[in-house]
């Protein structure tokens, strides 16, 4: 399986996308300052090129089963399974990935690119500070210089992330502006990589930015998809029923879902941050609750008031603390192909209790919303149906702010 | 077709062989009605055109000092609306022509055909988009003609040869010159490739070259001679008006260092288009 074979041989209107231009359907596309369209043009080259070099496709897999111990397994939840009575639960076991998440997937294929362009420094932004975490593991095992841009918020959230990438020799800058959020990290390492372009890669972390970034982090995450759909024939003899990821910027659902969009009969699920509940401000649920605009340089939904401004989000997870998308996962639901739901923070925190407690698993904060859903889920299901989530990542990085939120002691 | 009034100032400056200046104020800091004072006192100032920044909350082509006065707009409820209707109010002022810089998020929130619309009926000259390169700029490229706006286009120091003649037939009124590759903010000195790239410029084109980004004191507009014909400024103007203790003070803080400005390039010689 070659980054080179992830577009099908078959021209669906599904998968084919994007075009030369970055668009799925209308999403995408560059709305960026004209300082970085050069980088991009140039990233953009030195991905095709990469995409028909073996050597780089050997590099590449190379590092993912050494390094980052891929594949994975596909695990059936039996426990998860007995208790919601209905459906059979399996887990993409992306937490059992070196560092932790999924998040290590991308930055191995871009710290290769990097290489190839023959940059020096890597700059990047973070949330939860996987992607922080996974860059800077990345730039410490190629020996390339890190500046990791972590909103002031997030930084207090996420401790252990910061001292692990401090730890790894990574710069964390702590970005002090608007809701010093992930938002604003990106706006942050944008600034950053507008004045470093010539000697500087932005390793983007999520499926968001101008043209060929969501393109390029679906591709690598794409693994995840791949190497289920496999599993499922292998160890199940068929396709599953229904697939369930997270979405924040959405690159873990996206590469989870882009392997299985032609398959019409598997249902595919995204799940959004509902934070507090409906309200503006309240939560992050942006493809339930936005509309289409311009955000980080790209067309996708976005949540912003009337005047294109865009609107403060809530959600517990920092790494879903988000309000645009990748414009992939815009086109799907305009499509129909993907359906969009939502979490709220008190469901997430009691499917993260839940799944420590009935299988020996301590999933990300991010991703118990996707098995929070699939609880509900998978009541509502016979039990021949297999309903396959996405295990995104482990928890450790959360412990001080669950133990935080629900009142208890560290 | 009738020549745009941008045009007009250039050709004007360029007959009186001297460089045009352009200000950059944030719309909205501290107020619309400070603004307001503000727009008069550069008019006060002669300064041949005025770039009027839409407060944007994510502006990623802009420096600590203009990002800073967008949050205090915003702060205060500055809306699009109110911006427009501020500029109708000083419509028979005889304000110089006022270019509206504003990102593309806000524009398509809008809708680009009512938000050009608007922008004309509102007075405004041009639009500057920064975040809308040449590839995607058509729709509101025909709008803008079709309302008698210029769309200024934006080159960078990493723009390609290929790009640059594409910005070259896509912008109208003058080309903007982002003199280094970075964030708005005032620096101490100019890039030595800057001045090639400007030479390159204009053996391709005849439009207005104006230099932006970096640009904070007269000083540095003496080594522009003979290469640019306009000059902007921002965050040195930004950073007055957010110095100042209140409206009245701002406003003859700006007057001051705009007339400033306008001396030092009016005394230099443009490029020979």
């Amino acid at each position: 399986m070659s980054i080179a074979t992830t577009a099908p041989a078959a021209s669906s209107p599904l998968s084919a996308v994007p075009d030369e231009r970055g668009r799925f359907g209308e999403y995408g596309r560059r709305y960026v300052p004209e300082t970085l369209m050069y980088a991009l043009d140039q990233l953009s080259q030195a991905y095709e090129d990469a995409k028909l070099d073996p050597e780089f496709d050997r590099q590449l897999k190379d590092l993912l089963r050494h390094f980052v111990g891929r594949p994975n397994p596909l695990y059936f939840a039996e426990r998860l399974t007995e208790k919601c009575g209905g459906a059979r639960i399996y887990f993409k076991r992306e937490d059992l990935n070196h560092t932790g998440a999924h998040k290590i997937n991308n930055t191995m294929g871009q710290v290769l690119l990097t290489k190839r362009m023959g940059k020096t420094r890597v700059i990047a932004e973070t949330g939860a500070g996987q992607h922080g975490v996974a860059t800077a593991t990345a730039c410490a095992r190629f020996g390339l210089p890190c500046v990791v841009y972590m909103g002031e918020e997030d930084v207090r959230r996420q401790k252990l992330n910061v001292f692990i990438m401090r730890t790894m020799g990574a710069e964390v800058r702590p970005v002090t502006t608007g809701s010093r959020t992930l938002r604003d990290a990106i706006n942050e390492a944008m600034r950053d990589w507008m004045a470093s372009v010539r000697d500087t890669h932005y390793i983007i972390g999520s499926v968001v930015g101008p043209h060929p970034f969501p393109m390029m982090v679906r591709d690598f995450q794409a693994i995840i998809g791949r190497e289920a759909r496999e599993q499922c024939l292998n160890q199940i003899g068929r396709l599953p029923d229904e697939v369930v990821a997270c979405v924040g910027g959405g690159s873990n659902s996206a590469g989870m879902f882009y392997p299985f969009v032609d398959d019409k009969v598997v249902a595919l699920t995204g799940v959004e941050a509902g934070g507090r509940g409906g309200k503006p401000g309240d939560h992050a649920s942006t493809l339930t609750h936005g509309k289409p605009g311009i955000l980080h340089g790209s067309y996708s939904y976005v949540l912003q008031n009337d005047d294109g401004q865009t609107s403060d989000v809530h959600s517990i997870s920092a790494g879903l603390d988000y309000p645009g998308v990748g414009p992939e996962h815009s086109y799907w639901k305009d499509c129909g192909r993907v359906n969009y739901v939502n979490i709220l923070d008190d469901e997430a925190l009691a499917a993260f209790s839940t799944m420590a407690k009935t299988e020996g698993i301590l999933p990300a904060i991010e991703t118990s919303h996707a098995i929070a859903y699939v609880m509900k889920a998978a009541v509502q299901r016979s039990k021949d149906d297999v309903i396959v989530v996405c295990l995104s990542g482990r928890g450790d990085k959360d412990v001080n702010e669950v133990a935080r939120l629900t009142g208890q002691e560290m | 077709m009738t020549m745009s009034r941008i045009s007009e100032v250039f050709n004007r400056a360029s007959g009186e062989s001297r460089m045009a200046f352009m200000p950059f104020v944030t719309a909205g800091d501290p107020s619309l009605e400070g603004t307001a004072a503000v727009l008069l006192a550069l008019r006060d100032a002669h300064v041949d055109l005025i770039e009027l920044g839409f407060p944007y909350s994510d502006p990623i082509a802009d420096g600590p000092v203009i990002q800073a006065s967008y949050t205090r707009a915003l702060d205060r409820g500055i809306t699009v609306d109110g911006i427009f209707r501020t500029m109708e109010s000083l419509k028979s002022q005889g304000l110089p022509p006022v270019l509206a810089m504003v990102s593309f998020a806000i524009i398509f929130r809008h809708g680009s055909a009512a938000f050009v619309a608007d922008a004309a009926k509102a007075g405004f000259s041009g639009l500057i988009i920064p975040d809308l390169p040449a590839d995607e700029a058509d729709d509101v490229s025909a709008l803008a003609k079709a309302h008698g706006l210029d769309l200024v286009q934006l080159i960078a120091p990493t723009t390609t040869e290929r790009r640059t003649k594409q910005i070259l037939a896509a912008s109208t009124g003058f080309l903007y010159c982002i003199s280094v590759a970075g964030t708005t903010g005032a620096r101490l000195e100019l890039p030595r490739e800057l001045i090639e790239q400007l030479r390159s410029l204009r053996n391709q084109s005849k439009l207005p070259l104006a230099v932006g980004f970096g640009i904070g004191s007269p000083d540095q507009v003496a080594g522009l001679e003979g290469v640019a014909d306009g000059v902007i400024v921002g965050s040195a103007i930004v950073r007055k008006i957010a110095e100042a203790a209140d409206v009245t003070s701002a406003a003859a803080a700006v007057l001051q260092f705009a007339q400033q400005m306008q001396a030092s390039v009016s005394k230099t010689k443009p490029s020979s288009r």
